[in-house]
């Protein structure tokens, strides 16, 4: 598992979240709110879900490390490895 | 500290809902996607709650639904109903919605017309109020960059704030008049942040109907929850919440089981749910109980309403240029209300309401349908039947009721006693309690209120509070 890897779960979760989004031209070293139109409410759901199906923890204190997908694989990759997250 | 999960013993649950209308079911829905153990508890045999539909003589009614407010197309993004959509995990198709055709505010001698575009609203009140043109430009100022779902702001009055802007009182209470019917729970007045929720709804955003009326979208909330593995039991209302000290400890019921959970989500009403608590009085909160209640007629008709001229999708009227909108000391006030012509949305080639349908809605005394005996109960329904038919083809230019009597099928007609019964509404409080709790907090630990008195109102706006209800007091504190 790479940092790309975790970028692009939290891609696809946010996919899930935001069907109506387009994920084409995401850049990695911008802040996803400044691309995309995700509130507090889509990023409490992006915590949800890596909680959900990984089983990874982000406290609250944290949120703000998932700012940008750049971010997130800086912050997450470390969580992921731990966990031994295994891709299919 | 972790708390219990699981069900102990079959009775234990993480989260109990109280209500299965929109609000609890939207909840219902977050808890269970999130694998929460949750179960809602509705007393009624129906879902939906006040906006619900029922079958009388081989007929469907939607009780609520006139518009479904905050409509948006897709691609607008950032507002409610793309926030329920994708919290819910729903696709827009599911609610199968189609757009009104065009709805007008009347007051004597002026209209405003508007459809699901601003422009249309604005330049109307350009046209009919030219001398408030840069007012109303600053008054829309404010509305666009103010955060009326803030779960802090302070309660203000919206008549006061407008008035600082906009100088006729015409123009103010024909702003207002839509927006108290469609959600104020205050007499002639409304809470500012509501304002703007509501304005936002209805002008900005706009009225949409599913084909089939609520039924689908209760059909498609029940679907989702169900899905997840939310559990629910009908006709199995709570009668007590049994407190230790300040918490909660169980549940009875009105079978007289128990049920314990580590949290209640209510959806009944403030008052209504802290006079369950067992150690509470049952005069809490007597000074916050709502007013503002209403009867509703619908005539049934073997014609689509287009055929008779009436294009118009909702229409908002006040016989006065000062619009009332409180409790009246009659049975019912005429003077100012809300039709509705659910035939008249853009449904689409070849889909048409198999009958005709013209509601009408009008403020109520509740004290005052209450006491009556049941024989003056029914021949008042009647009679006021016919005061607002009368009044509602006045308006849509239908000169005799002779034109309409022979297409009449059948008529049905709700009052707040309806209401109290079907909700559980003290009062039969269409919009529940004046003063909202907006973070949903009550002075027990661990019950919460969610839909009308939390404060988001329609069928958008108690989804959207079962949500961040949910959000905010069952799923982000464990972190
Ligand atoms: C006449 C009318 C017309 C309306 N028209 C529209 C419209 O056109 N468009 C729109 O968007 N909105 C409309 N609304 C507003 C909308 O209906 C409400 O804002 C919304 O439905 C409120 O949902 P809720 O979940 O908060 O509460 P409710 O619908 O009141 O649900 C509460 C549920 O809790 C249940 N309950 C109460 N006590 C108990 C208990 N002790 N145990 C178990 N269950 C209990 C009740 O039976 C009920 O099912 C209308 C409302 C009315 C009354």
């Amino acid at each position: 598992m790479t940092k790309e890897d975790v970028k692009k779960i939290v891609l696809n979760i946010i996919g899930e979240i935001a069907p109506d989004e387009d994920l084409t031209q995401v850049k990695s070293g911008l802040r996803l709110r400044d691309q995309l139109e995700l509130d507090s409410m889509d990023f409490l759901d992006i915590v949800m879900e890596l909680r959900k199906k990984y089983g990874i923890e982000v406290p609250e204190d944290d949120y703000s490390r998932l700012e940008s997908l750049d971010s997130c694989g800086e912050y997450l990759h470390p969580k992921f490895m731990q966990k031994g997250v295994a891709l299919a | 500290m972790e708390r219990t999960t699981g069900s102990i013993d079959g009775n234990h649950y993480e989260t109990v809902i109280i209500g299965a209308g929109m609000s609890g079911l939207a909840a219902g829905i977050r808890l269970a996607y999130f694998g929460k153990n949750v179960l809602i508890l509705e007393r009624h045999n129906a879902a939906g709650g006040l906006n619900s539909f029922y079958s009388f003589q081989g007929r469907k009614y939607d009780v609520g639904l006139h518009a479904m407010t905050n409509f948006v197309r897709s691609g607008t993004k950032g507002t409610p109903l793309g926030k329920v959509l994708r919290q819910l995990r729903l696709e827009r198709e599911s609610f199968d919605l189609s757009e009104q055709k065009g709805s007008r505010i009347i007051f004597p001698g002026v209209e405003l017309q508007f459809n699901n575009d601003f422009e249309l609203f604005e330049s109307e009140v350009i046209r009919a109020f030219p001398h408030e043109k840069d007012n109303f430009a600053k008054l829309i100022e404010l509305i666009r960059s103010f955060n009326e779902v803030a779960l802090d702001n302070e309660e203000t009055s919206a008549r006061v704030e407008i008035a600082k802007i906009i100088k006729d009182p015409l123009l103010i209470d024909m702003i207002l008049l839509p927006l108290m019917y469609y959600g104020s729970a205050q007499e002639n007045d409304m809470d500012f942040s509501q304002f703007v929720v509501m304005f936002k709804s209805l002008f900005f955003e706009g009225f949409a109907r599913p084909f089939e009326g609520v039924r689908q979208i209760i059909r498609v909330l029940l679907k989702r929850y169900k899905e997840l593995g939310g559990q629910r039991k009908m006709k199995c209302g709570v009668k007590q919440i049994i407190l230790d000290k300040d918490q909660v400890k169980a549940l009875e019921l009105d079978n007289g089981d128990t049920i314990t959970a580590d949290k209640v989500i209510s959806s009944a009403g403030l008052v209504e749910t802290l006079r369950m608590c067992s150690d509470h009085p049952t005069t809490t909160g007597n000074d916050n109980i709502g007013r503002i209640s209403c009867m509703e007629t619908t005539t049934v008709l073997n014609k689509e309403p287009s055929e008779f001229g009436w294009e118009d999708t909702i229409l908002f009227f006040s016989d006065q240029a000062k619009a009332e909108y409180a409790c009246p000391k009659n049975l019912v006030d005429p003077r100012s209300g809300v039709v509705c012509l659910p035939n008249n949305y853009q449904y689409g080639e070849g889909r048409t309401l198999e009958e005709g349908f013209l509601r009408i809605t009008a403020l109520a005394n509740f004290d005052k349908w209450t006491q009556l005996p049941e024989e003056e109960y029914q021949a008042s329904k009647k009679e006021w039947h016919q005061v607002l038919l009368d009044k509602a083809l006045h308006l849509l230019g239908t000169k005799t009721i002779q034109d309409v009597q022979p297409h009449v099928i059948t008529t049905d007609i709700f009052t707040p006693r309806t209401i109290k019964k079907y909700t559980g509404h003290l009062a039969g409080a269409l919009y529940g309690a004046p003063h909202k709790t907006r973070d949903g907090r009550t002075p027990i630990k661990d019950l919460f209120i969610c839909g009308t008195d939390q404060g988001f109102l329609g069928i958008v706006g108690a989804m959207l509070s079962g949500i961040s209800m949910a959000n905010l007091h069952i799923l982000q504190p464990s972190s």
